[in-house]
């Protein structure tokens, strides 16, 4: 098992794909001859061409509908958006033709794209280089949304993402591409649908995603060491759909639940997993779940303000001991 | 277009028109839902292309306006009927309904409903085609108001950068929804718009189905060649409004005149008595024949055909046992790895 980094995995699923089948291509912004902004088409253009690797212009709605279009008829376009941020840009294309064109046709046409993007606040790149949308997407019928919180995942679910016949939107991170992690040698699919458990514990379950998987699994070793508390980390990785039965069961287990998300608050991931504790598991609430989310601004440029906008495992730790009784 | 071709060709731009007003009378008498965008007038578009393309073979995609491209590609005219009336036999299996027909089979791509969004679909599938080293080239119809949205602007820059086989026909009915083009539009001649991405462009009379047919032949058989993307325009009329909750109180009663003495069945009708090769005997029993095919047939299996089934509602969302999805069904060669 070789520890890599979360770019290099994503680089060698991208490498293997397009080796396998030569109907998988790889299209964004200076994916090609730059190499991609985030390193993770590094070397496929001298590769596999320019007719494979294609540099698209700054046309974000025009180069993801050529994608699902090309899609339609067994192509298996990878599309790179360099920021979830430009990703407003290709909605259109996203939610009108790739999610609904499977229904709006009895069945007859699909749209097996992947599309990939970064989001997530940065390094000071100010409110329209730093949004957080998965919100957005994972409320779209039709669409499937993933989001890779390691260099495993990172690999295994782009992997069954070119495979899968549904349109799947990655959603990953600008803080996490050097992450290094461990990745299987051989060839490995994540499923797209379910949860994994970070950790196990008995006390509390910590719901993450991507980088917030991160703050619950520190939140959960402090408060382990200086509180006795025993948490459980479920990781999200699968945003639609969300897994029912493991949010069930692993509150089911703790008592207690909280959700922490790099996004705002409203109409977000936590809204919707305290919904599913509502709906499934009630009464085995001990006290009353919690989100640990953004505040509600556009991201600041000021590294202070900037800060102070997005939550951190330190208040998740707080977060905890308040619903303990111990704050 | 041979001689032999021409009384087909009459009969079918028949078949467009009478299918199209049996629709508008289906709509009335509420059997048909939603939104209707009618092609009354424009018939000699879709015609004239598909007869210069090879229907059922060339990919064609388009915006809602989209019962007569569906057939003109091969899609049985019941099955359309059956997806106007939301019928389980429909195209869609009543999934999509007027705006969205389907029949990947004769590769009708579909009918969108976002004006402007089939562009980059249509670039996409000619990617894919030349990909693949298909001789078959990607067919877009949209109107002249779909130029203004960014994905026409965005899709002749890649379509003409790649060189990708795909022509585009824009049919100029002169109307986006109910603004007048040149109220909308700074450059109303379309073509013009296209020569600023190296696309050749040409702007014909679209009610004359053998001007569009010779003007479509140069412009398929660049395409097929391998010369890249090609621009046609079409200038048309629609008789109705833009959908059937359209007044059409926007436009001069005169100039609904002068558009209907350019009629693309009459032109054609009238060149066919004038050469002998027809009289108007034969096209008024062409015509019952139609209305007897519209009636009795097309009408009565849309009638009878029976409506989805509720316990189906959610089928064709997503990939059924899709095998990467699914923890216990991931084919992984690497099982258990963590």
């Amino acid at each position: 098992m070789a520890i890599i980094m979360y770019w290099e995995a994503l680089q060698r699923a991208h490498d293997e794909e397009l080796a396998r089948d030569p109907l998988v291509i790889v299209m964004g912004e200076d994916v090609g001859v730059a190499g991609g902004t985030y390193k993770a088409t590094k070397g496929l253009y001298d590769k596999y061409g320019p007719e494979r690797i294609m540099d698209t212009p700054i046309s974000e709605n025009g180069f993801t509908g050529l994608g699902i279009g090309a899609s339609f008829i067994g192509v298996r376009p990878i599309i790179e958006l360099m920021s979830v941020n430009f990703a407003w840009l290709a909605m259109d294309q996203i939610f009108n033709s790739a999610a609904k064109v499977r229904y709006m046709s009895g069945g007859q046409l699909t749209a097996p794209v992947v599309i990939r993007s970064p989001g997530g606040t940065a390094h000071q790149l100010g409110a329209q280089h730093s949004a957080r949308m998965e919100k957005v997407f994972m409320g779209v019928v039709g669409l499937r949304v993933v989001t890779p919180s390691n260099a495993r995942q990172a690999y295994g679910l782009l992997k069954s993402a070119v495979r899968c016949d549904d349109p799947v939107f990655i959603y990953e991170h600008e803080l996490m591409y050097n992450m290094k992690g461990e990745v299987p040698d051989g060839e490995y699919f994540h499923p797209l649908e379910g949860s994994e458990v970070a950790r196990a514990g008995r006390d509390i379950t910590l719901f993450g995603y991507n980088i917030s998987v991160h703050w619950c699994l520190q939140a959960a070793e402090f408060l382990a060491t200086h509180h006795g508390i025993d948490c459980e980390v479920i990781d999200l990785f699968s945003l639609s759909p969300l897994d029912r039965a493991g949010i069930k069961a692993s509150v089911s287990k703790t008592h207690r639940a909280l959700i922490a998300e790099e996004a705002e608050a409203a109409v977000g991931v936590g809204s919707e997993v305290m919904a599913i504790i509502n709906e499934e598991c009630f009464f085995e609430l001990d006290a009353a779940p919690v989100r640990v989310s953004a505040k509600n601004v556009p991201i600041p440029y000021n590294h202070t303000l900037e800060k102070a906008a997005v939550p951190s495992s330190k208040d998740v730790v707080h977060a905890v001991l308040k619903m303990f009784g111990k704050s | 277009m041979k001689p032999a071709d021409k009384k087909r060709v009459l009969r079918e731009m028949l078949f467009a028109r009478r299918f199209e007003e049996r629709c508008y009378e289906a709509y009335v008498e509420r059997k048909i839902g939603g939104f209707l965008h009618l092609y009354p007038g424009q018939e000699a578009c879709a015609q004239g292309v598909m007869e210069a393309a090879r229907p059922g073979h060339d990919y064609v995609i388009t915006g809602y306006r989209d019962h007569i491209h569906a057939i003109k590609c091969g899609a049985d005219p019941k099955a359309v009927m059956a997806e106007l009336y939301g019928k389980e036999t429909g195209s869609s299996k009543g999934r999509g309904g007027s705006m969205h027909i389907f029949d990947v089979a004769h590769h009708m791509m579909g009918g969108y409903a976002l004006v402007g969004g089939p562009f980059p679909l249509a670039a996409g599938i000619a990617k894919g085609l030349k990909m693949k080293g298909s001789d078959a080239i990607s067919i877009c119809f949209l109107g002249d108001a779909a130029n203004n949205q960014g994905t026409f602007h965005e899709t002749m820059n890649m379509a003409k950068l790649w060189n990708l086989p795909v022509l585009f026909v824009c049919e100029n009915n002169l109307y986006g929804i109910g603004t007048r083009i040149d109220r909308s539009t700074a450059v109303i001649e379309q073509y013009k718009r296209v020569s600023g991405y190296g696309i050749p462009a040409t702007q014909v009379d679209g009610q004359d189905v053998e001007i569009v047919y010779d003007a479509a032949k140069i412009a398929v058989d660049h395409v097929r060649s391998g010369k890249g993307p090609y621009f046609l325009e079409l200038m048309t009329y629609r008789y109705r409004g833009h959908s059937m909750s359209d007044s059409n109180a926007y436009r001069a009663k005169d100039e609904e005149r002068m558009w209907s003495k350019r009629d693309p069945i009459i032109i054609l009708r009238d060149r066919l008595i004038e050469a002998g090769i027809l009289s108007l005997e034969v096209y008024k029993s062409m015509d019952t024949e139609i209305l007897d095919q519209i009636e009795n047939q097309i009408i009565k299996f849309a009638e009878e055909s029976p409506e989805p089934v509720v316990t189906e509602l959610e089928k064709y969302v997503l990939a059924e046992n899709d095998p990467y999805v699914r923890a216990d069904m991931t084919p992984n060669l690497n099982r258990g790895a963590r």
